[in-house]
């Protein structure tokens, strides 16, 4: 005689009891199996924080059925840990500063670029040829968008005068209201214009100017309130806690403002160092025919207006239809980006007067040196 | 017949032992022991090469920053582990003798509520609570008193500490004080102490282990400890563990932040080693 559970338990399934949970599951699970034809094919970009986001790739997205999977890195040396870590072919798309590509080139993680498939006709003659964006007449990554550092200040505190000049950051009256960008590159490059290194350029100094350099920084240090990541940097700025920061510009400074924060940047008559994003291709990608119509995307008068006024961090422009379309959508943008023939911060101008550098790794020291000395500073 | 259930016992003791080794010997020793070899690569052209040098070695213990992060760090967070070890007791004390069982019960479910949010979160709202235009300045305000500055300062990292280890500490003392046989102190005080004298000739000797357990876990934590000295501390003064991440910035050199991770936990394997002595050496 068979005993007949009068309760069935759940603690404890019969095999019927498993047979009926496991038909409920797949009948459940059936609509969520789709179609492979449907199927968006991903994108892996490698990137600063934002470039993924919707404001940027969302219309590339429906338009040719991608989705991009981002990975978002903060620092060059950030974003060469990750590629590292991972197997070749990780990633499609790779955005990355000037100074980094030799270093994505060196270690093979990047593609040759055809200059032919990009509008370099459309781009100023400045850019055409930037440095560390070629290797004996090879093209390995295409600029895109770039911006400037100088001084950013916030503007109920410091004078838009004042703050012309990188002499500001010395002020009695700033004592422990100043704050560093934690990177030593862009902040010894500031120091460097203020020591009068325009040529041949801020990063390109001899072993007197480096000692030199290394004592008018010294000279700073009792003026700092702290040295700040990424969203310290933006955290600090916004309430107040430093009023001025070395070493960044208004890819921090814009997008406070846009939040209504009193901060603005400028670059000093002692000259601005120029930072620049440019895409690369990655190696054994798979998929460099997408890779290759985004930048294409990008840098079409289109995607100029969405990289400029990125969410993320706002940004000038390389191509002379990107100025114009920018104009069109967005007047008061691009006059306070400069992007206008007459205005006084057009930065094809500044780059021309000679006011603008481009920000590179230390020509006469080596990256360890300049990297250690700031150690140094940051623990006196 | 009776060597095969030995065998199947042996077996049985293995089978169970074996999944903890693997872990513990693939996870941390092996990882270790690759951190240790890694300290005596190259770098070349910003990629790791394996070599055997001592070069990475030198370069890190002949610098004068090195130094001073390392003593800075240990002051720290030997410092951190006072105070915290400090301010932890009284309510150790309370949890441990004076509640009632499902009180106790509450207050430690209470007090493991913290670990389930993210510590770096917590650590950006005191951003708030201690910036000079923050909320403890504004109540300050109030009374008439000036701003404080209180952010990117050594104290504003000790509060990062408190953050990190403070539930625990608490939970780990209350625990081994509450253990403590209640005759004992019962006799205390029938000889004549006082409640302070009762603490200091009774409770904390006889919570001697409890308490140091407690105290190596917080300075193991707040030694190794990167948000409080980078988010609260504003970098100053820069600790062992933020020295870490500048170093692999310098041109990626993986080698050389593993020369300062290696002290690092020379470090700390030697304050436990003490710490263990002084709990476990008496017994003999």
């Amino acid at each position: 005689m068979r005993v007949n559970k009068s309760r069935a338990n759940i603690m404890r399934p019969s095999r019927r009891d498993m047979l009926k949970i496991a038909g409920a599951s797949a009948a459940f699970s059936i609509p969520h199996i789709r179609p492979s034809q449907a199927a968006p094919t991903e994108i892996n970009l490698l990137s600063w924080y934002g470039h993924g986001e919707p404001d940027l790739v969302g219309e590339f997205e429906a338009k040719h059925n991608v989705k991009f999977k981002s990975k978002y890195y903060a620092g060059g040396d950030n974003m060469l840990a990750l590629i590292a870590q991972s197997p070749p072919g990780t990633y499609d798309l790779i955005l990355s500063d000037a100074e980094y590509v030799q270093q994505l080139l060196t270690a093979g993680y990047i593609d040759q670029l055809d200059p032919a498939d990009y509008p370099f006709d459309d781009i100023f003659d400045e850019f055409k040829q930037f440095p560390g964006h070629w290797k004996d007449k090879k093209l390995y990554a295409v600029i895109v968008r770039y911006g400037h550092l100088g001084v950013a200040y916030n503007t109920t505190k410091i004078s838009r005068e004042d703050a012309s000049s990188y002499k500001v950051f010395w002020k009695p009256e700033l004592k422990g209201k100043i704050g560093h960008f934690d990177w030593h590159l862009p902040n010894l490059g500031s120091i460097s214009l203020l020591d009068g290194n325009a040529k041949p350029g801020p990063f390109d100094i001899n072993k007197a100017q480096w000692d030199h350099l290394k004592e008018t920084t010294r000279s700073l240090r009792p003026q700092v309130a702290g040295f700040f990541d990424l969203g310290g940097t933006f955290s600090s700025l916004k309430s107040e806690q430093v009023w001025a920061t070395v070493g960044i510009g208004d890819w921090i400074t814009g997008v406070l403002k846009r939040d209504g924060a009193p901060v603005d940047s400028v670059v000093p008559k002692e000259g601005g160092i120029q930072w620049t994003e440019s895409y690369s291709i990655g190696k054994n990608s798979g998929k460099q025919d997408i890779a290759k119509k985004f930048i294409q995307y990008i840098l079409s008068p289109a995607g100029q207006v969405r990289t400029a006024k990125l969410k993320a961090y706002p940004a000038l422009l390389p191509t002379k239809g990107g100025w114009k379309a920018l104009q069109a959508a967005d007047p008061a943008e691009a006059n306070r980006l400069g992007l206008i023939d007459s205005a006084d911060n057009n930065p094809i101008k500044l780059l021309r007067e000679g006011r603008i550098h481009y920000r590179r790794l230390p020509v006469q020291q080596s990256l360890e040196e300049w990297n250690e000395f700031w150690q140094e500073y940051k623990s006196a | 017949m009776a060597s095969d259930a030995r065998r199947r016992a042996a077996i049985f003791a293995v089978a169970w032992r074996a999944p903890l080794l693997i872990w513990q010997g693939s996870f941390f020793i092996g990882a270790l022991g690759f951190l240790t070899v890694m300290s005596f690569w190259l770098v070349k052209n910003y990629r790791m090469e394996p070599a055997f040098v001592f070069q990475n070695w030198e370069r890190i213990l002949a610098r004068p920053f090195f130094w001073d992060a390392f003593w800075r760090t240990l002051g720290l967070a030997s410092l951190g582990t006072l105070v915290i070890s400090v301010l932890a007791f009284p309510a150790a004390y309370t949890i441990g003798l004076v509640l009632s069982p499902r009180a106790q019960r509450l207050a430690i479910f209470l007090l493991v509520i913290p670990f389930f949010t993210s510590y770096l979160v917590r650590a950006y709202a005191w951003q708030i609570i201690l910036a000079d235009r923050g909320i403890l300045n504004f109540l300050l305000s109030w009374l008439g008193i000036p701003a404080v500055s209180m952010l990117n300062t050594p104290a504003a990292t000790l509060v990062g500490y408190a953050t990190l280890t403070l539930p625990l500490v608490v939970v780990l003392q209350a625990l081994s004080i509450s253990s403590i046989d209640r005759r004992l102190i019962e006799a205390a005080y029938n000889l004549g102490c006082t409640r302070l004298r009762a603490i200091s000739m009774a409770i904390v000797p006889l919570a001697r282990s409890g308490l140091i357990i407690a105290a190596v876990f917080a300075f193991i934590l707040c030694y190794g400890d990167f948000v409080a000295p980078y988010y609260l501390g504003g970098s100053l003064p820069p600790t062992l563990s933020i020295l870490i991440v500048d170093t692999a910035k310098s041109g990626q050199q993986w080698p050389r932040s593993a020369v300062v991770a290696i002290t690092m936990i020379g470090v700390l394997m030697a304050v436990s080693f003490v710490a263990m002595r002084l709990v476990y050496g008496r017994r003999r």
